[in-house]
């Protein structure tokens, strides 16, 4: 076979093929599925071992301190250390424990955060699974990690545990309304689930400008919101009830110790990664460039671009803000992110609708408009949930 | 028969089977997990991917979970060991099912419509099922919805009845 | 694709009825006879979904619509059962379905 050389994308299409073609015929779907699912978890091992040691330093940072710097150049040999530690620290598994379903809840937890990675397009033809209903299957396979937490929890026999499972599947079920929601907005205007499309469709530029969802209203309202959906989602501060350390110990991964503890934490980063991905291809255009005369670096580095930025937002959150209370969190969600996220709806309709204005100054005003549509009733949600203290700071009612 | 239907079929029956003779009542909630994900993967191998997502959301990651915590706000009501989970009848209503699954496979074998060959996959796409869900099928998607609402306001008045009383 | 013959889906699918059957007329707690009955709601499913792939004209939806509609009945009534579980536990102590028939004439 002879490698055509016309784009980036379509060379890394073509070695795979090439490589499968060596394959018996009978193998070579099997293999093509293998080559895929080792490429993303090569490639995502690679970002998580990358994001533990940022991370670390990163908050290092924050908190005015270096971060880890013994192993290696600056620490870059960290993450490797951290593995080989994690490998040969002892496993123990309690004794009142569950000993299956304890064995088994880091898996279900790991499973479906990597499969929804493979939903992701990275770029032109470079998703392992590009399929018609992909942003329902993303959701679908991400309900599988609330069963994991609960089984990690209930399997421990541990009271800390058990708490934290139900932290975590009352936390997720309840921020999975506004995130299915917000996305339900992106999804209405393309008119396609298939993620690989959609990335597609914001690949046009208006005067060297982007058509990313995320500069319309309705899009920008729903990549805050999904934003602030996927922190909690993905367990991380300031929603980090689950596992808050001062409160429960390690949530439901407290009685988990050496590899086990590992996978857990590398489900959780991967659910991050994948998360973090799903809203680039929604909001933030996906692999395209943010600017036209851009383009000619590869799409695939654009998203791990996109994928970085998003990461360090997650990070610079976790050392900024402080974590919420659990019924602050609730309250934000059902009363504040849900009504939003269905207005979102709306708004979403009226852009849709007003799409055919052609008067001079008629983007302008339909942006105003939408904007208008969530911005007013934002502003009245939390005027009168200040007032009713739904959320706010802190009443300390025994202690002053 | 191929072979991805066989280890489906077997794990279906296995976790269908677990979830309803486990006597621990967590491992029949997971099994029945379990049995609702190797059904969505049968509709998937069947060429319905959108049922099989659907069926994924909304029986394991609702249902299942429902159950879950159902079975751990009645924690104390399974310990009662002067009745076990078994009625006294049981011969009787394994009885009924053995006698159902009898009637319903002689009819299918002897059925003239299974004869039918397979026609080729359908190129189903999501567009396709949306558009008829929003033509052919729009009434009883409307009727759904009021449904769905109902439940929720019935469930959480339900659930709220204690807090109303004090 | 699949070579399946139909026969054995609809096999399939009685013996998950039959499973189902068994449970909701066999346990006595009110839980283990709700997931019987959602096993029987799934094994119908699987008869729709099959007889949907081998009907001769697929396009028109029919069975694999009924099969959505179910799903979202399904979840309803999940959603509504268990509730009266739990809120009859809270004032019988019991999931076991004698407790509950003091209603009976």
């Amino acid at each position: 076979m002879i490698l055509l050389y016309s784009s980036p994308e379509a060379l890394l299409i073509q070695l795979k093929s090439w490589t499968v073609s060596l394959a018996p015929a009978a193998w070579q779907p099997v293999l093509s599925s293998a080559i895929s699912a080792l490429v993303i978890l090569l490639l995502f091992a690679g970002i998580f071992a990358l994001t533990t040691l940022v991370e670390r330093k990163g908050l290092g940072r924050i908190q005015n301190r270096p971060g880890p710097n013994r192993v290696g150049p600056c620490g870059l040999f960290q993450p490797i250390a951290d593995g080989v530690k994690s490998l040969i620290k002892e496993d123990i598994v309690p004794a009142a424990a569950d000993r299956a379903v304890h064995f088994l809840a880091p898996l279900v937890v790991l499973a479906p955060a990597a499969l929804a990675l493979a939903l992701i397009p990275l770029g032109p033809g470079l998703a392992a699974v590009d399929m018609d209903a992909g942003l329902l299957c993303f959701f679908a396979v991400g309900t599988a990690s609330e069963l994991g937490a609960f089984m990690a929890g209930w399997a421990s026999h541990n009271k800390y545990t058990i708490l934290g499972a139900m932290r975590a599947i009352a936390q997720m079920i309840s921020f999975e309304l506004p995130l299915v929601l917000s996305t339900l907005t992106v999804v209405m205007l393309s008119g396609t689930l298939s993620l690989s499309s959609i990335a597609q469709q914001q690949g046009s530029y208006w005067f060297g400008l982007p058509a990313w969802n995320v500069f319309t209203p309705w899009g920008l309202a729903g990549f805050i919101i999904f934003l602030i959906a996927a922190t909690a989602e993905s367990n991380r501060s300031p929603f980090d009830l689950p596992e808050g350390e001062s409160e429960l110990i390690g949530g439901f991964m407290t009685e988990y110790s050496g590899f086990k503890y590992a996978v857990f934490f590398m489900g959780e980063y991967f659910g991050m990664f994948a998360i973090s991905g799903l809203t680039i291809t929604l909001f933030l255009g996906g692999w395209n460039a943010p600017f036209s005369f851009l383009v000619w670096i590869p799409s695939f580095i654009w998203f791990l671009i996109k994928l970085g930025l998003m990461l360090a937002w997650f990070i610079w959150v976790r050392g900024t803000l402080p974590r919420v209370r659990v019924d602050q969190l609730m309250n934000f969600c059902w009363k504040m992110l849900l009504p939003l996220s269905l207005l979102n709806i709306l708004a979403a309709i009226f852009w849709h609708f007003t799409a055919s204005w052609q008067f001079p100054g008629a983007w302008g005003l339909r942006w105003a408009i939408g904007f208008g549509m969530i911005a007013l009733p934002f502003i009245g949600i939390s005027q009168s949930g200040a007032r009713q203290k739904k959320w706010g700071p802190r009443i300390y009612r025994y202690a002053d | 028969m191929s072979a991805v239907f066989i280890f489906l079929a077997g794990l279906l029956l296995a976790s269908s089977l677990a979830a309803v003779m486990f006597r621990r009542l967590v491992y029949t909630a997971l099994s029945l997990a379990v049995a609702f994900a190797s059904l969505a993967a049968l509709y998937l191998h069947l060429g319905a991917e959108f049922a099989g997502f659907a069926q994924v959301m909304v029986y394991v990651g609702a249902v299942a979970i429902l159950i879950v915590f159902a079975l751990l706000l009645t924690r104390n009501a399974g310990s009662d060991p002067e009745h076990p989970g078994h009625g006294g009848s049981w011969i009787t209503g394994a009885a009924i099912a053995v006698l159902v699954f009898g009637c319903l496979a002689f009819n299918i074998v002897t059925s003239s419509a299974c004869a039918r060959p397979m026609p080729n996959p359908p190129s189903i796409t999501t567009r396709q099922i949306g558009e008829s869900l929003m033509t052919r099928y729009v009434l009883p998607l409307e009727v759904l919805g009021l449904l769905l609402t109902a439940a929720a306001l019935g469930a959480a008045t339900l659930a709220l009845e204690d807090k109303r009383k004090s | 694709m699949s070579g399946t013959p139909l026969v054995y889906y609809l096999l399939l699918a009685a013996l998950l009825f039959s499973i189902g059957l068994g449970a909701a007329l066999t346990r006595r707690n009110a839980i283990l006879v709700l997931i019987g009955i959602e096993l029987m709601l799934n094994a119908a499913n699987l008869n729709f979904i099959a007889f949907w792939r081998y009907s001769p004209n697929p396009e028109a939806l029919s069975g694999f619509m009924f099969v959505l509609f179910s799903i979202a009945v399904a979840a309803a009534e999940a959603a509504v059962g268990l509730a009266l579980i739990v809120s009859i536990y809270r004032h019988r102590r019991t999931t076991r379905l004698e407790g509950m028939s003091s209603l009976k004439g």
